[in-house]
């Protein structure tokens, strides 16, 4: 059974294709309102952990939501062509459509992520990354949830684009006592906004920790395989 | 001969059909995949001649067997959809060209002008009416599953079942065509006025509409045109709908 504030809990998780492990013996308790950020290199298993979070991939060991979970997703990128005619609203009116919930649901979820009229109402192809990065958190949001899955929410996004989203997860958190679960390759806002990280590598076994204790030179380049630098906001871990 | 309201009820039935299933197709990169599905149902013509049976009956039965068949080896291989439709439509031409042969190969491919009969023309309309329903009130399920599977699992939709239902509303809608399309034009009557309103549209309901609504008047003004001027209907419509085509890119490069 679940310690109280444990919203997801994974024991002996493991996804294999074919005769290739991608990920193998993974426990973790992640726990309400906590931000846990998923770090390492690329082919390290970050995204194929979400997309088996979600049911999209079949896994081994287990995996236990607590009751009354609710995920939101927000994927890396989506392969669109361009000039889809699809708009922002068709996309979230889809999205309440099939959930049934309330048009007035639609209105919320783009307030919250900042996004006018105007720029909803146009095609999806035409909208700028952090534009579109906005509308996939609307898209999330409107589902409700609990917790909130988020797959490299910055890339395509200028740096201070980068900021912007996330003091907007920040206070979506607040908010709405959001459970986060961040992958992002951006080290300096990992150690700024997470209170813990998981780091994956498919040669070693995976680690957990405070920022303070992963986000070392001699663990990152163990991780990485290399030297790795960030900047370090040593204020930000105050708040 | 002269053509009644009744003569014209079916084929826009169908071709209403035809332009919201061809919408999600075209939106789904399956145009060439969707024009091949269509020719599945050429064994199935070629069994029901060859057991003096309804050709259409045989028709459709290998149109839905085809699209099950197309399901099955994805979800087992992963395999895109078009490429797994290649190999099937390839089977499936090869084995239906044994079975049929001279007038009713050229029949099955290219359609004919002999009216349905009562049975079918009613159970026809409502199958067409069925589809139409369908594809509105699961048009927000398949734009979701279009743009992003992930996404639509996390919206709890079972994309997988869905898939399977589109491709045999795909295949239904190809087999209302059969009698005045065929097999060969039937596809390009799902597609081409679709690939038109894509070119025409900036949102979805409007590409809905636009698709319907050329597919509708292609099919109506050809049949009425192939009649004045005693041509075969079948090219006719399929002409027209390719002109509107040319006009839509023609608008599209000026816009």
């Amino acid at each position: 059974m679940k310690p109280a504030g444990v919203v997801l809990e994974l024991t002996g998780m493991g996804v294999r294709f074919g005769r290739t492990t991608i990920l193998a013996g993974l426990d973790l308790a992640v726990h309400q309102g906590e931000t846990l950020a998923i770090i390492g290199p690329n082919g390290s298993g970050k995204t194929v952990l979400f997309r088996t979070l979600i049911g999209a991939l079949p896994h081994e060991g287990r995996i236990a939501w607590a009751e009354g979970a609710r995920i939101g997703y927000v994927p890396q990128k989506l392969d669109l062509e361009r000039d889809l005619p699809v708009s922002g609203l068709d996309l979230l009116r889809a999205r309440a459509a099939v959930a049934g919930t309330a048009v007035g649901d639609v209105d919320r979820a783009i307030q919250q992520v900042g996004l006018g009229p105007g720029i909803v109402g146009q095609p999806i192809g035409e909208l700028s990354g952090g534009q579109f990065q906005r509308l996939l958190l609307a898209f999330a949001l409107m589902g409700r949830p609990t917790v909130l899955l988020c797959d490299e929410l910055t890339a395509g996004v200028d740096e201070p684009g980068e900021e912007q989203l996330y003091a907007l997860l920040r206070r979506l958190q607040a908010e709405e006592g959001l459970t986060l679960l961040l992958i992002s390759h951006e080290l300096s806002l990992v150690f700024s906004h997470a209170t813990r990280v998981l780091c994956l590598a498919r040669s070693r076994a995976p680690c957990v920790g405070a920022p303070v204790e992963v986000l070392t030179p001699e663990r990152l380049q163990d991780l990485y395989g290399a030297p790795m630098r960030f900047h370090r906001h040593d204020d930000d871990r105050d708040r | 001969m002269t053509i009644g309201i009744v003569d014209l009820a079916l084929p826009a039935a169908t071709a209403a059909a035809a332009g919201l299933v061809g919408s999600f197709a075209v939106l789904r990169r399956l145009a060439l995949a969707s024009d091949a599905l269509s020719h599945v149902a050429l064994p199935g013509i070629g069994v029901a001649l060859l057991l003096h049976a309804n050709p259409l009956l045989g028709g459709v039965v290998a149109l839905v067997l085809g699209a099950a068949l197309i399901w099955l080896v994805q979800r087992r291989t992963r395999l895109p959809t078009e490429a797994v439709v290649g190999v099937i439509f390839s089977a499936g031409l090869a084995v239906g060209s044994l079975f049929t042969s001279g007038e009713e190969l050229l029949e099955a491919l290219l359609g004919s002008s002999r009216a349905a009969g009562p049975v079918e023309t009613g159970l026809s309309l409502g199958a067409a009416a069925a589809i139409v329903a369908w594809i509105l009130s699961a048009r927000h399920r398949l734009l979701l599953a279009l743009l992003s599977e992930d996404l639509a699992r996390t919206a709890g939709i079972r994309v997988e079942r869905l898939d399977l239902v589109f491709l045999l509303v795909f295949a239904l809608t190809t087999a209302l065509g059969l009698r005045y399309l065929g097999i060969l034009l039937m596809g390009s009557l799902i597609i081409i006025p679709a690939a038109t309103a894509r070119l025409m549209s900036r949102r979805l309901d409007r590409m809905l509409l636009t698709a319907v609504l050329l597919s509708v008047g292609a099919t109506l003004a050809g049949t009425l045109a192939a009649s004045r001027f005693g041509l075969a209907t079948g090219p006719v419509i399929i002409a027209l709908a390719a002109a509107l085509f040319g006009v839509g890119v023609l608008l599209r490069r000026r816009g």
